[in-house]
């Protein structure tokens, strides 16, 4: 059951600065920010709705609107993309049947690149809900997505 | 064939990752020292030390702390700069991972030499888990008493690069969109809610209990005198071993590529190595034999930086690698002032045209051009790096530019 966002957020009201807190906390549980949150956070943090949409907007990691539950990003920063990244792109859209960016009907998965997530110990490197898969083939991106239920 | 040398990083059968691991190897005996010693006295030993910034500017890390001690005031802050969003980087992630009880140390000395009572950690959101450890670390800690009345706080960045810079990370820390600010006045006299803020790197905190420890002779007597210790460098790329490994910062860009990472994948030629992150300069074969310190790598055009080493090879497409580099910063460009906010997307505008066959000698002089203004005009260190790539590749492969011209 998803906590009511209102909640979530009053937690972290008395902490200087906790919008950001707040925001990671809405993500935890929805994978996104709903809409209707960033004025319920403008309100807590006392700041003009203005300035609550200029902050989840800013940081690239926060989306304010719906994705699906597997969140999967591809680093395509220099090594990973040396690496293959784009091949590795291009086999998960295949799979999804969906472009990066998009979300798939059943709002199951959402495709989204990502600067270097710091793994580059291994690349090319997705993650999926932020764990880390590393060495990615694009032969291997089927059984990786098979994991996800 | 040079070796390593652990000192930060724990050998590979110690265990210090736990507090019970930590002190049962002497952990926290340097933090119990320096509260016996005078604070003066404490930042002078950091001082004489010549410990200077890990983070990539290079300061030194003593006289930053002067500044803050020196201002009167009840709030101060000290803050450990975990944002570690710069491309082909993990040696902060391995460092918290695997002794983050130095880090914190490294916080409550730096904490109790200027006179703060709170300390931050700014973690990148990208590593929730390393965040999670933290916590428990710095639970442990407290319960223990070792910190003693310094309290810490982990707060998580939100993927944004421009947060690893000091003064936006203030910004964000502050629940504020994370746009750098102004300078002079500099964070250690006027930081975090306008309190004197001492922001250090991952790596620089982690370095603090052992000279405390073992005294600044030591630590000086490490790697190139004018930037003494060890560095953590990760390489990547088409080096054979694509890893984590800690050297003297007098050894060479030849011997971190061909003694500690094996040479080049399959046998190939090498082409050319950036080293510092995706903000550093494009280094070709002739310039291999420099020292890695700060002020060598400075000499010939380029950076140390984070430690990030990006090795190619002879079959890799410069002119395709930069125009990659070159939407990074367009995407992470934070707007605030127009030579980045416009330069970076022109930038990234002729690099796409000429990589796809369609540039002309004019984009060439026009790059050039944009750079050398973006290097001076643009408000935070973000923009002012944003062209070395591209300017450094012009320099030394401009023939792949021009192969490529319509
Ligand atoms: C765009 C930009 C990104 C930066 N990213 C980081 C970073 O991820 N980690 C870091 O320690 N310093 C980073 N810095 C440098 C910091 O501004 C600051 O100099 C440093 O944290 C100071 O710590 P030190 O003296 O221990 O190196 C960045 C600077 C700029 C301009
Ligand atoms: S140089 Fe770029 S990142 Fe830095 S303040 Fe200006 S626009 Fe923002
Ligand atoms: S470059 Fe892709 S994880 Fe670091």
């Amino acid at each position: 059951m998803k906590s009511d966002y209102t909640e979530i957020i009053a937690a972290y009201k008395e902490k200087p600065g906790g919008i950001i807190e707040a925001y990671h906390a809405l993500q935890r549980a929805y994978n996104y920010i709903p809409e209707e949150a960033v004025a319920s956070a403008a309100q807590a943090f006392g700041m003009s709705k203005a300035e609550a949409w200029g902050v989840a907007t800013f940081y690239s990691y926060f989306k304010v609107g719906e994705r699906g539950r597997y969140i999967i990003r591809i680093c395509e920063s220099a090594p990973c993309h040396i690496a293959g990244a784009d091949k590795v792109v291009a086999a998960l859209e295949k799979h999804l049947g969906i472009k990066m960016g998009e979300t798939t009907p059943d709002g199951k998965f959402t495709l989204e690149f990502t600067e270097c997530v710091g793994q580059c110990q291994a690349t090319p490197v997705i993650t999926i809900n932020c764990k880390p898969y590393e060495d990615v083939t694009p032969e291997g991106v089927g059984e990786i997505l098979a994991k996800c239920q | 064939m040079a070796q390593e040398m652990r000192v930060l990083l724990p050998a590979d059968a110690e265990d210090l990752t736990s507090y019970q691991g930590y002190t049962n190897a002497g952990g926290y005996k340097a933090l119990e020292k320096a509260r016996s010693m005078d604070r003066l006295d404490l930042i002078e030993a950091v001082k004489n030390s010549n410990l200077r910034g890990r983070g990539g500017a290079g300061f030194n890390a003593g006289m930053k702390w002067r500044f803050s001690y020196s201002v009167d005031t009840d709030e101060k802050y000290v803050i450990c700069n975990a944002d570690e969003g710069e491309p082909g980087t993990y040696k902060d992630r391995i460092l918290l991972e695997t002794v983050p009880h130095r880090v914190l140390e490294g916080m409550a000395i730096c904490a109790y030499a200027i006179g703060a009572r709170q300390g931050y950690i700014y973690c990148r959101g990208e590593y929730p888990f390393v965040v999670e450890a933290l916590n428990q670390a710095i639970k442990d800690a407290k319960d223990s008493g070792a910190l003693g009345d310094f309290e810490v706080e982990v707060r998580m960045g939100a993927g944004a690069y421009v947060c690893g810079e000091e003064s936006a990370l203030i910004e964000s820390i502050e629940g504020h969109r994370g746009e750098p600010r102004f300078k002079p006045p500099f964070p250690p006299v006027t930081g975090l809610w306008g309190k004197p803020s001492i922001v250090n790197n991952v790596e620089t905190l982690a370095y603090i209990p052992l000279i405390v420890e073992k005294g600044s002779d030591w630590f000086k007597s490490i790697g190139a005198a004018n930037y003494p210790g060890t560095k953590l460098l990760t390489l990547t790329g088409d080096v054979v071993e694509r890893k984590i490994i800690e050297v003297p910062t007098d050894v060479t860009i030849r011997q971190v590529i061909y003694d500690f990472g094996g040479g080049i994948r399959g046998d190939k030629n090498f082409k050319a190595v950036q080293i510092g992150g995706t903000s550093g300069g494009f280094i070709p074969e002739e310039l291999l034999d420099t020292a890695i310190d700060f002020d060598s790598m400075n000499a010939i055009g380029a950076v140390l930086g984070s430690g990030a080493v990006f090795v190619m090879d002879e079959t890799r497409d410069i002119v395709d690698v930069v125009e990659r580099i070159a939407k990074f910063f367009e995407h992470e460009s934070c707007g605030k002032c127009i030579p980045c906010r416009e330069g970076t997307k022109r930038m990234h505008e002729m690099m796409e045209r000429i990589n796809h066959g369609q540039g002309t000698g004019d984009d060439l002089s026009n790059l050039e051009r944009l750079g050398l203004v973006m290097c001076k005009a643009c408000l935070c260190g973000l923009g002012q790096a944003a062209p070395a790539p591209v300017l450094t590749t012009l320099n030394h492969f401009r023939d792949e530019y021009k192969a490529k011209l319509n």
